[in-house]
């Protein structure tokens, strides 16, 4: 009883990292998302250079862990630009080069999907190469892909958890503050579990039927 | 921007052992959740597959729970959590005569989250096969254990072990997430190194390199090993 | 007005085109048939530089394909094309399908890209389903919509992919008798098709083709009475002996 009354009032706290979790999940995922598709399609161009390019980008993301490119970034990015910008930003940054990595290969794979086909019939009717993108390929990929793109998103925000490491105020660090004030990492953690349990379990499940509706 | 570049602190005493410890700690976490996550996930994945509702519900459970609770949460649960809200003997056991600590927790917690994504993918291996194939052993009075034994786990085998070779990956990236825990692996004594010398850009340089360097050593062990395997169709 | 000469073209090692040549004349209709794997459907896609080619020369109406400062963009959208698959887009109605290039390739105005949908789709018998999404029609439905939407840019010529061989046999003729008003109505067509009563109907001359050779050129007459090449002969018996 007296952990749900601490949980009560230390609401109005824990909301402001929920919110600061969220505002960083969807602010990465939009700029990754923008990012990979500029890489994506460097990636499948014939260009060897510019897809040799793009590959080592995206490996390169691909086999660092977070938290070690959370350190680079909270080293680099003040340094970089001269003054310290805060570290929301040097973690938004972070997250947003680091999913762009995992984006690109979803993307890639959505843009793959749609048929061969597709790009000559486009192109047989007088459309140049960007117009078809836009018009007839792009539009299919993000629909085939939409699901795949929303799951990246959630394991996007369960990874934002990982700011804890570098004590930028998220959901699991306030929750943290409030149970080491209070004595009760017990019932503070599960609380946490069941928030992000409840979250994760939810938006999967909305991507679920968005996967099946997409079958049919 | 200005910064006082010295490479050769990386090979100076503490910090060079700092580099190799910690390169087996990351190494030393990874392959013992990988085996925990290959065998749990096995298991639960086929545990999926069943035709008995409770097993099967039982194991879909799992994997819910696991992958929708950040690996970090997890860890602390493992961490703080379970010692209090266990059998007090047991509780006291774990806190005070638990060998390693840290590593086991970090180990155990790494190795039943990654189970969840590996049962993921068992589960969609066994079930992309025809129901045709399992049905034809059934129809020769197969066993619902010979059915999965000598059919199904076979054909299933190869599309399931490349994302074994890759879930390994991952764990290895995971790893880093103990030093919340206090497990001094890589990722931890870079950041260690960049706190004592001064050099944060020399000590993740060198993490980031050992990473992509151990990455694409098993990057190429998968693709041989791969390349070996019988195709099945 | 389509001229090919001498087209070489490699996938790898793989020679698939040797040394073709063909002529189209204004107003011809072309039909090219030959045993799958011939490289009949390369050497359509070649017209319109949807498969590069590595010799010889193509020329659209006076214009080179394969030369490096040609505008692919403006030259295609002069050809239409119809495809086995009939690719429309699937995420556009059957409208937007038809109208999407005149509007970004040609800069119609809207209303009129729109009324010229409509006269086309009356025209294949299809006005009632302009709203209707791709996969809400038919097969033969679809192909035909795949014509109009060619015929919306006006072209002075038109390439046919095997319009008809993804189809279901009902469906069939209801494709054909568009082609067939087409050709009477004088559009110059190349057509890869193994519908030999629609060659016989309609076409000026057969090209058959195997193993990436143009092995024979003939005035339909000729073609169908008497074929010269033994694969040409064996082929058409092959082909007609359940008709």
């Amino acid at each position: 009883m007296k952990d749900l009354e601490l949980i009560v009032d230390s609401m109005p706290f824990l909301l402001q990292g929920l919110g600061l979790s969220l505002l960083l999940a969807a602010l990465a995922a939009a700029g990754g998302i923008m990012m990979a598709v500029v890489l994506a399609l460097l990636r499948l161009s014939s260009n060897r250079f510019l897809s040799g390019a793009a590959a080592v980008y995206v490996n390169f993301f691909r086999s660092m862990p977070l938290i070690l490119v959370i350190f680079w970034f909270f080293f680099l990015v003040p340094m970089v630009i001269g003054r310290p910008v805060g570290s929301f930003y040097s973690a938004l940054i972070a997250f947003t080069l680091f999913e762009a990595a995992h984006y690109t290969e979803i993307i890639r794979a959505g843009i793959l999907s749609v048929s061969r086909g597709q790009g000559w019939a486009a192109a047989a009717t007088g459309l140049t190469y960007g117009q078809s993108l836009r018009h007839v390929i792009l539009p299919q990929a993000f629909r085939n892909m939409t699901p795949l793109l929303l799951t990246q998103g959630i394991i996007l925000f369960q990874d934002t958890s990982l700011v804890f490491v570098v004590s930028l105020s998220d959901f699991l660090t306030t929750v943290t503050i409030v149970a080491r004030n209070e004595g009760r990492l017990v019932s503070m953690y599960v609380f946490a579990a069941l928030v992000y349990f409840a979250l994760c379990f939810a938006a999967s499940r909305v991507v679920g039927g968005l996967q099946k509706k997409a079958i049919r | 921007m200005h910064y006082n570049w010295d490479w050769s602190i990386l090979l100076q005493e503490p910090y060079l052992q700092w580099l190799i410890s910690g390169t087996g700690w990351t190494i030393a976490v990874s392959l013992a959740a990988w085996v925990i996550a290959v065998t749990v996930g096995s298991l639960i994945g086929i545990a999926r597959t069943l035709p008995n509702r409770m097993v099967a519900g039982i194991a879909t459970a799992y994997t819910e729970i696991f992958r929708n609770i950040p690996l970090l949460v997890q860890l602390f649960l493992w961490y703080f959590v379970l010692p209090e809200i266990v059998p007090e003997p047991l509780g006291h056991w774990i806190k005070r005569d638990l060998p390693l600590p840290e590593y086991t927790t970090a180990v155990i917690g790494l190795g039943f989250y990654t189970a969840a994504r590996i049962s993921e993918q068992v589960r969609a291996g066994i079930q992309s096969l025809s129901r045709g194939l399992s049905m034809a052993g059934y129809a020769q009075g197969l066993t619902l254990t010979q059915v999965y034994r000598h059919i199904l786990l076979p054909v299933a085998f190869r599309l399931i072990v490349p994302p074994f070779t890759t879930e390994f990956l991952t764990v290895f990236k995971n790893s880093s997430l103990a030093l919340t825990i206090g497990v001094l692996e890589l990722t931890a004594q870079s950041g260690q190194i960049s706190e004592y010398s001064f050099h944060s850009f020399e000590a993740y340089t060198a993490a980031t390199v050992i990473y992509i360097l151990i990455t694409m050593g098993v990057t190429a062990v998968m693709t041989v090993i791969e390349r070996r395997l019988p195709v099945a169709t | 007005m389509i001229k090919l000469s001498n087209i070489d073209k490699w996938y790898g090692a793989f020679h698939t085109l040797k040394d073709c040549s063909v002529n189209v004349s204004r107003g011809e209709v072309l039909v090219i048939c030959g045993p799958s794997g011939s490289g009949k459907s390369t050497l359509i896609k070649c017209v319109n530089g949807l498969e590069p080619f590595q010799g010889g020369e193509i020329t659209v109406d006076g214009v080179s394909v394969g030369a490096a400062g040609t505008n692919l963009p403006r030259l295609r959208a002069r050809i239409g094309m119809v495809f086995q698959n009939f690719e429309l887009y699937p995420h556009m109605s059957v409208l937007e399908n038809i109208c999407l290039a005149q509007l970004k390739v040609l800069k119609r105005p809207r209303d009129e890209a729109e009324a010229r949908a409509f006269a086309l789709l009356e025209r294949v018998g299809l006005k009632d389903h302009a709203r209707k999404l791709p996969s809400q029609l038919s097969g033969g439905q679809q192909q035909r919509v795949a014509i109009a939407r060619a015929l919306a840019m006006d072209p002075i010529a038109m390439l046919f992919d095997e319009p008809t061989s993804a189809l279901d046999p009902e469906m069939i003729n209801e494709v054909l008798e568009v082609m067939v008003q087409l050709a009477q109505e004088g559009m110059t067509m190349m057509v890869v098709t193994h519908e030999m009563g629609f060659a016989r109907k309609v076409a000026d001359r057969v090209v058959f083709m195997d193993q990436g050779e143009v092995v024979e050129d003939a005035a339909t007459d000729q073609f169908f009475s008497a074929p010269k090449s033994d694969r040409a002969k064996s082929f058409l018996s092959r082909i007609l002996q359940h008709v």
